[in-house]
């Protein structure tokens, strides 16, 4: 216990001699933190204050066009730009000077009251609601419309343009088949005989905290995923820490020393440990404190403080347990930053910390199971958003644990390996 | 003291041996001087009656332990000086030797004690709390062998104690082991200083390609080999340059 306790002391000793080190390990993650949040935030709001500017070539000039150009600025998510030329509109969105732009073909809205007034007329002929007159029906063609992007666009902002366009097209075409209807079986306009408004709405229930709701917001997303990602990086300043050690020959005379491998990892565990911990309250400070601030939501910490913290050291004990193994089995500096640094952001990419793993292909989703990042997030996930009690979090508990005592033990029977006498 | 019998490493990669069945016995509370030129195998036989590495095949006991069997109880009984400078370099004299003795399971009081009997006999006790990246090439030799004899070993190897350090450091160094040794620490050093081994060694052995050439008392030594004068006139007409040199 003794020598445990010596080598956590000098462990603290050696951390605290270097200052730089010592910031770049606090705050860089809060840099982070702040970063990722304020960029990640207006993708969670409803209203933002960011709006993007898109082009309209507006060919129809009439409700069709009135209507899909109001709700395109209603939506508060476009700054619609009007331009007459198509050409034009083409080459400015292909050159990247705006996200897209959405070509409205000529006589929409009168070619498409014609088709709905010809099939709505064929309908009602058929139910002998009209004298049946023999009359050759117009040949309308199909419209397009057509929406240029830039092709940096990213797929899951083209994906929702296009449903929102194609959704607003949908209600225009219903409400005109209606009023079609309407006009064709009434003579009053005022009657209203179909009620136009949906019919299936959706309501989303969320998980409560009591009688409150838990509504997910950028903050309580992002502070657990990119806490878990800073905690991860402490295996590249631990493994250097080892390599370190082997290149200044103090691990020579540690090997000559009467101490086992496992008491010196002992003590940069303990270290480490404090130090993941440190990060992580400051990064709730940050949430707490600093994000109101800034304009953010607030970190809602409520009643889950001491589950987080169980969350926060089984996750830490992970990732102390990777750093000391890749600081163990590499030899130089140069092997085990690069590695170590690549390695994390692998592992939260395969985690579930760049995109979500349910839109994950489905090999990527297996392999995100064993990603010692991914238990974390889900154990974060469930204290932050699902309301989880700590039986909820046990497994990804127990798998954190088991991750950190296999890496511990092959580092030990790896050092024992190679230096067997 | 130290058996060692058919000792012999070859490392991987390497087509020579370069420890190549040796066999040595050293007496308690002996100064044995392991000389020879660069690749001898000094330090390699060194290093494995550390249990820094394995031997390829034979077998050594230090006062009749194993570390096969006796791993812990060895590394209590001896000490070791490492060639290159085996300490934290952000931590001062005083925590350096601190953590290390801790190693050895001294705490409390007497390990600070005898951390400041030794940092004072070996001139350093002003800079105890002063980083160790601030300290020359011989004071870091000091530190550097403080760290290794806290725990009191009967046997203490040193690689090149002296090596790359000025007069004044290398005399208060040897001034100390010889202090050791009188004490009952038994020393086995390498060096290539042959002025200082002659003095300062009761019985040296000159190895050369793994083997030992010779060994015996300095002086004995030089009188064996006529027309020398010194352990260096030996040493060279042993390993064969001194001929080369006189061509």
């Amino acid at each position: 216990m003794h020598k445990l306790w010596a080598s956590t002391y000098k462990e603290f000793l050696l951390l605290t001699r270097d200052i730089g080190g010592i910031a770049i390990l606090f705050i860089m993650p809060l840099v982070l933190i702040i970063t990722i949040t304020l960029i990640q935030d207006s993708t969670f709001k409803t209203v933002s204050d960011v709006k993007i500017p898109i082009l309209l070539v507006n060919n129809d000039n009439g409700s069709v066009s009135e209507t899909i150009k109001n709700g395109l600025s209603e939506s508060n998510a476009f700054e619609v730009i009007l331009k007459s030329n198509e050409n034009e509109a083409k080459e400015l969105v292909f050159s990247g000077k705006y996200q897209m732009a959405i070509i409205i073909p000529k006589d929409l809205s009168s070619d498409l009251d014609k088709k709905v007034n010809q099939n709505v007329d064929g309908i009602i002929s058929k139910f002998g609601l009209e004298e049946e007159t023999e009359i050759e029906p117009l040949e309308i063609p199909n419209k397009e419309v057509k929406l240029y992007f830039d092709p940096a666009t990213q797929v899951s902002f083209k994906s929702s343009v296009k449903n929102g366009i194609d959704k607003m097209i949908s209600k225009i075409e219903t409400q005109t088949i209606y009023k079609a209807f309407q006009e064709q079986i009434s003579d009053d306009p005022s009657e209203v005989i179909f009620e136009t408004d949906n019919f299936i709405t959706f309501t989303e229930i969320l998980p409560q905290d009591g009688d409150k709701d838990i509504i997910p917001n950028s903050v309580q997303h992002n502070v657990p995923a990119w806490t878990l990602f800073a905690i991860f990086f402490i295996i590249v300043p631990l493994s250097i820490n080892i390599v370190k050690e082997k290149s200044q020959g103090t691990f020579v005379r540690l090997r000559t020393n009467p101490v086992s491998y496992a008491t010196v990892l002992g003590g940069k565990t303990i270290v480490y440990l404090i130090v993941c911990l440190i990060q992580f309250v400051l990064m709730l400070l940050v949430g707490i404190y600093l994000f109101p601030a800034i304009g953010l939501p607030t970190l809602d910490i409520s009643g889950r403080l001491p589950l987080l913290f169980i969350v926060a050291t089984f996750a830490g004990l992970a990732a102390i347990g990777l750093g000391l193994l890749l600081g163990t089995i590499a030899k130089t500096q140069e092997q085990s930053a690069p590695f170590g640094a690549t390695f994390v952001v692998i592992l939260a990419a395969i985690g579930g910390v760049w995109v979500p793993v349910f839109i994950m292909p489905k090999f990527m989703q297996i392999l995100s199971n064993i990603s010692p990042m991914n238990w974390g997030l889900n154990a974060f996930y469930d204290v932050f958003l699902r309301n989880g009690s700590l039986l909820d979090i046990l497994p990804e508990l127990l798998l954190l644990l088991a991750f950190f005592l296999v890496t511990i033990l092959i580092a030990i029977a790896y050092n024992e390996k190679k230096n067997a006498v | 003291m130290i058996q060692i019998e058919q000792i012999s490493k070859k490392y991987k990669g390497s087509d020579n041996f370069s420890v190549s069945n040796l066999d040595l016995f050293i007496q308690e509370k002996e100064i044995f001087g392991l000389l020879g030129p660069n690749g001898a195998g000094k330090t390699t036989l060194i290093s494995i009656l550390c249990s820094l590495i394995k031997p390829t095949s034979g077998s050594f006991s230090i006062n009749g332990l194993t570390y096969q069997k006796h791993k812990n109880q060895l590394k209590q009984l001896i000490g070791i000086v490492p060639q290159e400078y085996a300490l934290y370099p952000t931590l001062t004299a005083f925590e350096n030797l601190k953590y290390f003795g801790s190693m050895y399971g001294l705490k409390g009081k007497s390990l600070d004690n005898k951390i400041n009997a030794a940092l004072e006999h070996l001139g350093l006790l002003p800079f105890a709390n002063k980083p160790i990246d601030t300290f020359s090439g011989g004071m870091k030799r000091r530190v550097n062998l403080i760290a290794s004899i806290l725990h009191d070993p009967k046997v203490l190897f040193l690689d090149e104690p002296t090596v790359g350090v000025d007069v004044q450091s290398k005399n208060v160094i040897i001034g100390f082991l010889q202090d050791l040794n009188k004490k009952g620490t038994t020393i086995i050093y390498t060096s290539h200083h042959l002025n200082e081994a002659e003095s300062f060694c009761t019985r040296v052995a000159i190895i050369d390609h793994g083997k030992i050439i010779t060994k015996g008392k300095p002086a004995e030594l030089i009188n064996e080999h006529h027309g020398t004068h010194n352990l260096e006139d030996v040493f060279l007409r042993l390993t064969g340059k001194a001929l080369r040199d006189h061509a």
